[in-house]
């Protein structure tokens, strides 16, 4: 099922959630909302589902027009963030439940759904706790409960908020891998919600990365780690340092040490150089290159990171070279980005 | 030496003789539960026992013939009648106010939130009154109702008016913090697995909330059949008509009927005593359940 986000906006009580999105999701894609909390993503989530209505724009499931039809018609399966079972009712029966609800000539016997349950318990790999409630269960049982019941009432897509978040780091892990297992077994347009960049660049085919309200970027994991389009997904994808800098014709300055780097068609004033801790090398010759002086060194794994003040500690940057080779790094060093990216100072949003 | 086993002794000493800073000592202690047992004995205990004495004054044939006595019956059965159609009307109010409440938001909330309370501050008396006023012969409605041939004060439906106005806050106040406390949540899982919004509540919200609704449905039945003053100005007190038992009792005391008097209120006394065994059978009931759904 492919779904068409266009031109959404969602307010609440005149508070903007989302300010016009668009966004195409193909058919059988496992795609990511990310951001930090309060971007939106989870609104867009609950708006697909049909929990929220938007205050302007249309989402089209295929090519009807999702929008105009309540949550029970439009055939989703949502995992809630708390997973929302039915405490009072066994895994079976919290299986079941979208079945049982249905209107009579709709309903399947009492025979088919528990075996339409039992074969969903199979496929999350729960056999054999039927009769257990969920208090009885563990966090990561509880989710793939969550899961079974969401697919039982055979949705045209699954919607997923948050749902490794209340899991601890271990079963998070086995989760994630079993989750994209089972995507690519069932083929579902799967549509999850995170603030775990990881989850998202690991899990996802695509990711949408949001912030504000509105929809930064959309690529895949290396479309948006190696050409983020904004200052805001550059800083909030992996790990980055900013130096500000003037492009004066063509020529980047650091204060007043012009960089051998091009500017890349980005307009002369004030712009934000961006780099990642690990694109760059230390180099003999500082001229065109930025200078500073290594403040802190720390080990870590394979890499050795350096904190560099640049300018008389005005600027940080931070760098990461392999450990074996940078020994007698100390002192006042010089280092050359290998791959940066300039955005003009003014755009919207700052380093979060 | 001496001076050092001394402090020791004097630093040592409060951890050794027992209970933390809250423990007192043994004659507080004593001295406060024999307070509370006298106080309990005195207060509550013994009237009740003295009911039940009375009541069996004249024995278990005079118990009997004063509760089967026609009048007494009729306040039996008008009683029953009451409580049934209050509690059933206050079931529904109250699920539906604190649906409301609980679950959306809207202006004046906070208002509706006082204004289910207000019952409990209102003396029950002036509950009465004012249904007098609205629809006494004298009131605002009186001369339409009248006309209509409709009596609503020294009635039946007077009688229910101002017991559905005094228990209202039962059922209500227990709903509400627990379904606040819920949230939405499930009523959105069960929303978007395609159940429609009146099973949503059969299946999801009222299982969520029996035990609190049962508590509340007790404690509003228990004050719905003793209910006096609102009812005593509303009904008449028109024997074997518009008396509850509480109105019997006391017409039958000031007759000074006193065997009979107590028998009834040897019924009442009996029917306080069940609510408060199913009450803490709930509260006993109800905690697990609450400890099963917060466990983990």
């Amino acid at each position: 099922m492919e779904i068409r986000i266009a031109n959404v906006r969602k307010e609440f009580e005149r508070y903007p959630a989302l300010h016009g999105v668009s966004l195409d999701i193909r058919s059988g894609e496992l795609i990511a909302l990310l951001g930090p909390s309060g971007s939106g993503k989870t609104t867009l989530l609950r708006l697909i589902a049909g929990l929220e209505h938007p205050s302007a724009g249309t989402i089209y499931f295929g090519n009807e027009d999702a929008s105009q039809k309540s949550v029970q018609e439009r055939n989703v399966g949502f995992v809630f963030q708390h997973y929302a079972l039915f405490k009072h009712l066994r895994v079976a029966d919290n299986i079941g439940f979208g079945l049982k609800v249905r209107p009579r000539k709709d309903r399947p016997s009492r025979a088919e759904i528990r075996r339409r349950s039992s074969e969903l318990l199979d496929l999350v790999q729960l056999s054999g706790l039927e009769r257990r409630f969920p208090a009885q269960l563990s966090g990561g049982q509880r989710q793939r409960v969550a899961l079974a019941r969401a697919l039982a009432i055979e949705p045209r897509v699954l919607l997923l908020d948050e749902p490794f978040g209340a899991l601890d780091a271990q079963v998070r892990r086995d989760l994630r891998r079993w989750l994209r297992e089972l995507h690519d077994k069932i083929g579902h347009t799967t549509v999850f919600v995170t603030h775990d960049q990881e989850e998202a660049m690991e899990l996802a085919d695509r990711v949408v990365v949001m912030s504000q309200g509105r929809i930064e970027q959309v690529g895949t994991p290396d479309e948006v780690y190696d050409q983020p389009s904004s200052p805001f997904v550059f800083a909030f994808i992996g790990e980055s340092s900013e130096l500000p800098v003037t492009i004066c014709r063509g020529q980047v300055w650091l204060d007043d040490r012009p960089l051998s780097i091009p500017a890349d068609g980005v307009p002369d004033g004030p712009a934000r150089l961006f780099l990642r801790p690990q694109d760059v090398a230390v180099v003999d010759e500082s001229a065109g290159a930025i200078a500073g002086v290594v403040t802190a060194t720390h080990r870590n794994g394979g890499l050795r990171r350096f904190d560099l003040a640049i300018g008389g500690a005005h600027h940080r940057v931070e760098i990461a070279l392999p450990a074996a080779d940078s020994r007698d790094v100390s002192g006042r060093i010089a280092v050359l980005p290998r791959r940066w990216r300039l955005y003009p100072a003014g755009e919207r949003y700052t380093k979060t | 030496m001496a001076v050092d086993a001394l402090q020791s002794a004097t630093v040592h000493a409060p951890a050794a003789q027992g209970p933390a800073a809250t423990g007192e000592t043994a004659v507080v202690r004593i001295a406060l539960i024999v307070v509370a047992l006298l106080f309990f004995a005195l207060f509550v205990f013994l009237p009740l026992v003295v009911v039940f004495l009375e009541a069996f004054q004249t024995g278990l044939q005079g118990f009997i013939a004063a509760i089967t006595n026609p009048d007494a019956l009729s306040a039996i059965r008008l009683t029953l009648i009451v409580a049934a159609i209050s509690v059933l009307a206050n079931l529904v109010f109250g699920v539906a106010a604190a649906w409301a409440i609980a679950k959306f938001e809207f202006r004046g909330k906070s208002f509706l939130v006082t204004l289910v309370d207000l019952p409990f501050s209102v003396s029950p008396v002036i509950a009465g009154l004012v249904y007098v006023l609205l629809f006494g012969a004298q009131g605002y409605f009186g001369p339409w109702l009248k006309e209509h041939g409709i009596a609503i004060i020294f009635a039946l439906p007077g009688i229910v008016l101002a017991t559905i106005f005094v228990t209202f806050p039962f059922v209500a106040r227990e709903l509400i913090p627990l379904m606040q406390e819920q949230g939405t949540g499930d009523e959105e899982a069960a929303l978007s697995l395609g159940a429609s919004g009146f099973k949503t509540f059969l299946f999801v919200t009222l299982p969520n909330v029996k035990w609190a609704l049962l508590y509340g449905v007790l404690l509003c039945n228990a004050r719905a059949m003793g209910e006096f003053g609102a009812v005593a100005v509303v009904s008449g007190k028109i024997r074997g008509q518009t008396n509850t038992m509480p109105l019997q009792v006391e017409i039958l005391y000031n007759e000074y009927a006193f065997t009979a008097a107590f028998a009834v209120a040897s019924l009442l006394a009996l029917l306080a005593l069940v609510t408060l065994a199913l009450k803490t059978l709930l509260e006993w009931r109800f905690g697990d359940d609450i400890a099963a759904a917060n466990g983990h």
